[in-house]
């Protein structure tokens, strides 16, 4: 599954990083501490965060991250748009709280092979 | 391989270009065909390092050096330095302002990461005189 059929398929909102969106995406991970999203995000996920600030953007690079989504209707700052277009790391955007678009996440497949 | 050697500037409370330092290094690494796990240890111990030194440090230097048998991170900043080191590396402590744990930093996890993930660290700081931070990376095992 690709960010693009994410985006689709639950309706969210791509603000940021299109060039990536063709990307496959390998797993998921939730969690708004940096420190721990650096320890423990498996390469090519989705990540769920509700982190808004430009070095998340870093933070996906450093842990090869497919795309972003923010949640709980969290809108990032112009600066991060602008480092994840620069970078091709998708941003997406949903109404929901982490926990309900990971529940469909993972219903349909995301993080299930490891 | 002749050792190879190459610094970045850090500079304190620049959230803007924080985490540069270590994707350029990620960078340098693929292209040097070293070992993904490799890369992805010395990925979070780079940020880890960096972050610190833009919350916490003066300004810095992110130094990479790569030999034969072994990756050496270094980084280094001017500022205002660690009162007791022991304590700095508990799991949880953390000296991070509400406004830097809003932002997700200061989970008092970022020092012990680091020594978790490099197979030598070696923390110097004085009072008020900066700090050094040196993790050794092995590209060989023993």
């Amino acid at each position: 599954m690709k960010a693009s059929d994410l985006a689709k398929e639950f309706k969210l909102t791509v603000v940021a990083g299109k060039d990536g969106l063709e990307r496959e995406i390998s797993g998921g991970h939730c969690g708004d501490l940096l420190s721990e999203v650096m320890a423990n995000a498996p390469i090519g996920c989705v990540w769920l965060t509700i982190q808004i600030h430009q070095n998340i953007v870093a933070v996906a690079l450093l842990k090869e991250m497919a795309a972003i989504i923010l949640t709980g209707g969290n809108v990032p700052d112009a600066e991060t748009c602008a480092k994840a277009d620069e970078e091709g790391i998708p941003i997406m955007l949903s109404s929901l709280r982490s926990y309900e678009i990971a529940g469909r996440l993972y219903n349909v497949g995301v993080g299930r092979e490891r | 391989m002749p050792s190879f050697k190459k610094c970045f500037n850090i500079r304190s409370r620049d959230f803007i270009h924080a985490g540069e330092a270590s994707i350029a290094v990620q960078q340098l690494l693929k292209q040097m065909h070293v070992d993904s796990n490799l890369i992805r240890r010395i990925a979070i111990c780079g940020y880890e390092g960096e972050m610190n030194v833009v919350m916490h440090g003066g300004d810095g230097l992110f130094c990479v050096e790569i030999d034969k048998n072994k990756i050496v991170l270094n980084i280094s900043d001017d500022g205002q330095g660690i009162k007791d080191i022991a304590k700095v590396m508990e799991k949880g402590f953390s000296t991070a302002t509400d406004e830097y744990r809003e932002m997700g930093f200061g989970a008092g996890m970022g020092l012990p990461n680091m020594e978790k993930n490099a197979d030598n660290m070696i923390i110097e700081s004085e009072n008020e005189n900066g700090t050094t931070v040196q993790m050794t990376f092995f590209t060989k095992s023993a």
